[in-house]
């Protein structure tokens, strides 16, 4: 009975379910074709270009390819003594290929960043191998061990060895202060020269207090704007948005002008007695600017969410707290306030997010204590060229993102927030 | 102990939104202590306004309002001790009906068991004993309905305040809630002030009732003198259904007016007019006019049928009589029931003291 009554057939005996993604067929593949182009779009322009940088923050093919045969015959080389004669001889037939094609010169740059000395004792042997000084009939260990005394030296070698693996996670490392020691355990860089964890640390603080003056800020005037009558509510909307509608770099530049020791509010300073003339505050290059032109900058991306949750409840919610007996206080804060909490989390996580990597207003009113994570990326990018550093540093900065975000799933709810 | 019957008083009340027209016209209302007053009236008509200001949400622009014998005008709402149920619920989203509940009191103060006694107790007197834990979202409209009257008498308010409460309520329900609420207020004697536009709500649950329209009480009397009884022509529309005559007084005497209509005339109760030659309306209900009447009553005349529409417990009809065609009668279901055709002629009779002459539309 119960078999017989599971399938339930159409009239012409086809079953139900199959008549009914017979039927539905069609508009799913509608809905399909019309979100293609922006998945296509995606596709190659986020998800394939993050491939990408990851692919290139981890390669490490360029000396796994230079030298093939001394890779081939190190696999069998405990790494603790000098390696054998077969290792000295493929290392001196890879290398006479690369001076061939004359790519040597990359091999001893490249092997000078693993380990310091490796650029002159390449050129050295170079220099051999040009003068046809090396005899491939006798044995070439002792004929490149006294090239230099380095050549003798195990930890070079040792070198050579850990550059072997096509990847390396040590942009990553660098992004964090730390290096792979000779021995090949990780250590941390000397303590005056770790940056990057100055400039991690400065980044989540100024992202940090730029969310939170963006909220104090922001909570009052989304209010305001929520509860105001329509005519001046829209007046007010526009002077938060008008921001949006001004280049970023006009803004920035406009923040130059007014933060300079020159410029406006110094002198308005100076006009009502608050400062000397002669001892103006420094408010531009430095983390004061940065924290001032990006409040301002990405105060709408927390009015606007705040807005539109706080437009949705009822006013006679307050009302109705305030005739219950709670005071004004208890009224908001009790009722109002959590009721907010949807929208102060979709606010604070947007504003957070694009502080984290923000680039333009750090690099032009941050100077050199104002600076992020994100200016640190483009230098690399652009003057030293170590793109796969960047791409390391960019992808510890997504999965930072990332983190924040899950962190606020568990906190919040991600299905608690509305963007509108 | 005797009730005050100036339990809140509305003294010479004025409120204007924009200093330049005034939506409250010189509001002089008492209500007693223990009292159902409904304020009834078309929207925009100033009832909610003075809801509002006895809520301390709205300051009268001039005049005072006495909550047992003082003056609230300058407290604020959370200091007038006075429940109110809002439109649309307002309760809050967030909490669960236990919290809900318990606010009022948690701001108190008021202690932990206390607190429990008086929610259960609220609970069962809305009875939706059980649902302490669920969430407003959760609960149906009626449900809904019920924990926002339990949450404005929880703290034992002195007054409380309706603001259309069953506005969003389907029909059946409404009526249901409607009684519900009228046995709350008579087992518990609070003073409660109702707002409503729906006139058969007010005539149901109320004491008195206050009409309002444009901001001025135009009628304030007990649900059967209302209705019974207009005092003019807005009331007389407003509540309930009516057939209007408008026309002259030619001649009058001590209970009786003769008004000429524009081809006949009829006889009426004189309300609102003093002498002849005055333009009036004339208003009569419907179950007043009969029928073939079989006793002799001073207004008799002969009408064509138009239209009959069968309602179930009663049929209306509505007739071409006197020069109108919007003449409405309504017919009980009864075994004994005539039988009523479109186009066929009909005699109806009424009696002038039913006929109330009222102000002129």
């Amino acid at each position: 009975m119960s078999s017989e009554t599971k399938q339930i057939l159409t009239t012409d005996g086809i079953p139900l379910e199959v008549s009914l993604k017979k039927a539905e067929k069609k508009n799913k593949i509608k809905a399909f074709l019309l979100v293609a182009p922006l998945l296509l779009f995606l596709i190659i322009t986020y998800v394939f270009p993050i491939g990408e940088m990851f692919s290139r923050s981890i390669d490490d093919k360029m000396i796994t390819n230079m030298l093939p045969k001394t890779f081939k015959e190190m696999e069998k080389w405990d790494g603790k003594e000098l390696p054998s004669e077969e290792v000295f001889t493929a290392f001196y037939y890879d290398y006479k290929v690369l001076v061939k094609k004359q790519e040597h010169g990359k091999l001893g740059q490249r092997l000078n960043k693993e380990k310091n000395g490796f650029n002159s004792i390449t050129k050295k042997l170079f220099r051999q191998i040009k003068r046809k000084k090396i005899d491939e009939s006798i044995s070439i260990k002792e004929q490149i061990m006294k090239i230099h005394k380095r050549w003798r030296n195990v930890e070079y070698w040792q070198a050579i060895k850990r550059t072997a693996p096509p990847y390396t996670m040590s942009k990553y490392l660098k992004g964090m202060d730390m290096y792979y020691a000779a021995d090949g355990s990780i250590s941390q860089v000397e303590e005056d020269r770790r940056i990057h964890r100055i400039l991690w640390l400065r980044t989540l603080e100024i992202a940090f207090f730029v969310t939170l003056f963006c909220f104090l800020m922001g909570y009052p005037i989304a209010h305001l704007l929520a509860t105001l009558p329509m005519k001046y509510s829209n007046l007010l909307m526009i002077c938060v948005l008008l921001p949006f509608w001004t280049s970023l770099l006009v803004r920035t530049a406009s923040w130059m002008i007014l933060l300079q020791q020159q410029g406006v509010v110094n002198d308005f300073f100076v006009m009502i007695g608050l400062v000397a003339d002669d001892n103006r505050p420094e408010m531009m290059y430095n983390k004061v600017g940065t924290y001032v032109a990006m409040t301002q900058i990405l105060l709408p991306f927390m009015v606007l969410p705040l807005y539109s949750v706080m437009k949705t409840i009822s006013p006679s919610l307050m009302r109705a707290g305030k005739s219950l007996g709670g005071t004004p206080f208890v009224a908001f804060w009790k009722v109002y306030f959590p009721l907010t909490i949807p929208g102060i989390g979709a606010g604070c996580l947007l504003v957070f997010i694009l502080a984290i990597g923000y680039y333009i207003t750090p690099a032009l009113v941050g100077g050199a204590s104002g600076t992020l994570i994100s200016n640190q990326i483009a230098f690399h990018m652009k003057q030293t060229l170590d793109w796969s550093f960047a791409s390391a540093m960019g992808l510890m900065l997504l999965s930072g993102v990332l983190v924040i975000y899950w962190i606020y799933n568990k906190l919040v709810g991600v299905d608690n927030i509305k963007l509108g | 102990m005797s009730k005050n019957p100036e339990f809140v008083k509305f003294d010479k009340v004025d409120k204007s939104y924009d200093g330049k027209v005034l939506v409250v016209k010189d509001l002089q209302l008492d209500i007693a202590e223990g009292e159902f007053i409904t304020m009834l009236g078309p929207s925009g008509s100033g009832k909610t306004t003075c809801l509002m200001m006895l809520a301390g949400f709205e300051t009268p622009t001039h005049g005072e309002i006495l909550l047992d014998g003082n003056i609230i005008s300058n407290i604020p709402p959370h200091k007038r001790g006075i429940g109110m149920v809002f439109q649309n619920y307002a309760l809050f989203p967030h909490m669960t009906v236990y919290e809900n509940l318990a606010f009022p009191l948690r701001v108190r103060k008021v202690e932990k068991d206390e607190i429990d006694k008086k929610v259960d107790k609220a609970l069962s007197m809305v009875s939706l004993n059980g649902f302490e834990t669920r969430m407003p979202a959760q609960l149906s409209g009626g449900q809904q309905q019920r924990v926002a009257v339990a949450r404005a008498l929880v703290f034992d308010p002195a007054v409380v305040l309706m603001d259309e409460p069953l506005g969003a309520l389907d029909k059946n329900l409404r009526e249901s809630m409607q009684y519900e609420i009228k046995h709350i207020h008579e087992s518990i004697g609070v003073t409660v002030v109702y707002v409503t536009h729906d006139q058969s709500e007010a005539l149901t649950m109320s004491n008195r009732i206050a009409v309002f329209n444009d901001g001025k009480v135009q009628q304030l009397s007990n649900p059967a003198e209302l209705y019974e009884k207009p005092v003019n022509s807005f009331v007389a529309e407003f509540i309930g259904e009516n057939n209007t005559f408008n026309g002259e007084v030619v001649d009058i005497a001590k209970n009786k007016c003769k008004v000429k209509l524009t081809n006949s005339e009829i006889l009426a109760n004189p309300i609102s007019v003093k002498s002849k030659g005055e333009k009036t309306t004339v208003s009569l209900r419907p179950e007043r006019a009969l029928i073939n009447p079989t006793d002799k009553m001073d207004n008799m005349f002969t009408g064509k049928i138009e239209e009959v529409i069968y309602h179930g417990d009663h049929t209306r009809v509505r007739l071409n009589l006197l020069g109108s065609s919007e003449f409405i009668l309504k017919v009980p279901n009864s075994t004994s029931n005539l039988e009523l055709k479109v186009s066929q002629d009909i005699n109806i009779g009424w009696n002038s003291a039913d006929a109330r002459a009222l102000d002129p539309k």
